[in-house]
């Protein structure tokens, strides 16, 4: 490695951004929060976090700008990590209180949960396990080695549709229902729940997440 | 069925833990750096951070105290204590917290509750509710750690507040504070026979056996847990897998 590395996580209006920050320093590794679409063509991670509302964060990256910018950089197959809402927007639209559409990384739309066995409360708010599609292992992703027994924290009402299974990384159950809860194309994924608030387990992937930046640049 | 979240609940006064009796008699617990990732590391679901005088002394919770103790601590925590704007919000998440629990502000200023949610979204914003039971059997919501009525009567109160976009109901019985008297089960049955967000049951957790009664019969999504967990008489291991061997699904770490 020539240089420290650098992770941005993209400031763009949404969520509670410090803990991710955290879950760098943890490794040893510096995290920016930032809105500027120069550090983030300089970094060598992308974040995209977010929780809240599909069109209100496509409107905080367009307000900043940064919509095309993102699309390059996944575009040349940087490493970018989508969290939550920040997963959902990188597929093609999403269908919250309308229908709005999102950064088209990964073809495929975000949904409403359907109505979901034994009465579960949507949003699906706890810790839940993920495991592969049948017949598909993580080895060289960054769920790599997680066990069918690991559980992550989730907390949202929307889900990922990817049209391709290709792109489907993770699948979770909840009430009866099962989807997808992380998704992949080359070195973009994007996970539904929330690594840095999934304990030793979620700083696994985070970790994972350093080691391929690490292996690129 | 889901995992049932386990959650032990700090309450800070001052630079410490502690714990009340029925909001009163406080007991020293400790230092909440500490404990916190003491019970981190034990396997806790979710963490609650409440400064239980912040609101009735009119000020701020201590923000350096929160993000000394919500350092190198990866699990989700609501904090509360004397939260009255956007602003207060803000401070408090980029302490660290994840999730905010507000009661004293939204008695008298419920439309707050819709303010927050729109700026954070509904996932962010918690409904405390502080429920003594009345003479006549209704139960009233107080505020300021017990102390003060608010006029409002509780389910009256949590339906308002879910109108207004509240994501979650953290409930705590005053009556049953500190007592391991088991959870005010009557009362959590009222509120989870409607409630269409989870519901975290507080006040009175005791022996393993009282755990699993708010699941079973009161159906909540959570328990939040201090004195046993304090005291030492019970871990956050033998909790949870007392419930698992009563076929009550748990995060086991």
């Amino acid at each position: 490695m020539s240089h420290d590395l650098k992770i941005a996580i993209v400031d763009y209006g949404v969520g509670n951004l410090y803990s991710l920050i955290r879950a760098f320093n943890f490794f040893g590794v510096e995290a920016v929060i930032t809105e500027d679409a120069k550090i983030l063509e300089k970094a060598d991670g992308i974040i995209l976090p977010g929780v809240g509302s599909f069109e209100a964060g496509m409107r905080g990256l367009e307000i900043r700008g940064l919509t095309e910018t993102i699309r390059n950089l996944a575009k040349d197959d940087k490493p970018v990590l989508g969290i939550c809402l920040g997963a959902q927007i990188m597929l093609t639209e999403g269908h919250e209180f309308g229908i709005f559409k999102g950064l088209d990384i990964i073809k495929g739309k975000v949904v409403h949960f359907p109505i979901l066995v034994d009465n579960e409360k949507v949003p699906h708010i706890g810790w839940n396990t993920i495991s592969p599609r049948k017949g598909d292992s993580w080895s060289d992703t960054i769920l790599d080695p997680f066990d069918k027994n690991d559980q992550v924290y989730f907390v949202h009402s929307y889900i990922l549709e990817p049209e391709s299974k290709e792109n489907i990384l993770a699948l979770t159950t909840y009430g009866n229902h099962t989807f997808c809860s992380a998704v992949k194309k080359g070195n973009i994924y994007g996970c539904q729940f929330h690594p840095e608030k999934s304990g030793t387990v979620g700083l696994k992937l985070i970790e994972n997440f350093i080691n391929l930046i690490k292996n690129i640049s | 069925m889901k995992n049932i979240r386990i959650i032990p609940r700090l309450d800070i006064k001052g630079p410490n833990v502690v714990k009340p009796v029925q909001t009163e008699a406080l007991r020293v617990i400790g230092n909440p750096k500490k404990l916190a990732h003491h019970y981190y590391e034990a396997g806790a679901d979710e963490l609650i951070y409440l400064d239980i005088v912040a609101s009735l002394y009119g000020r701020n919770l201590d923000f350096d105290l929160l993000k000394s103790v919500t350092e190198n601590i990866f699990i989700p925590i609501t904090v509360g204590g004397g939260i009255r704007s956007i602003h207060d919000i803000n401070n408090v998440l980029r302490s660290g917290a994840d999730k905010i629990a507000i009661n004293t502000y939204v008695v008298k200023h419920p439309n707050f509750i819709s303010e927050a949610v729109r700026e954070f979204g509904s996932q962010c914003i918690v409904l405390y509710i502080e429920a003594k039971k009345q003479l006549d059997g209704s139960y009233e919501a107080y505020t300021d750690g017990g102390r003060e009525k608010s006029g409002l009567e509780v389910i009256d109160w949590i339906k308002k507040a879910i109108d207004l976009g509240v994501g979650e109901i953290l409930l705590t019985s005053v009556d049953k504070d500190g007592t391991r008297d088991g959870y005010d089960i009557e009362l959590l049955k009222k509120i989870t026979s409607f409630s269409p967000i989870p519901v975290i049951a507080h006040g009175g957790a005791g022996k393993p056996e009282s755990l699993k009664k708010a699941v079973m019969e009161a159906k909540v999504d959570a328990l939040g847990v201090s004195s046993i967990f304090h005291y030492n008489e019970y871990s956050i291991k033998d909790s949870k897998d007392y419930l698992q061997k009563n076929n009550i699904n748990v995060r086991i770490i």
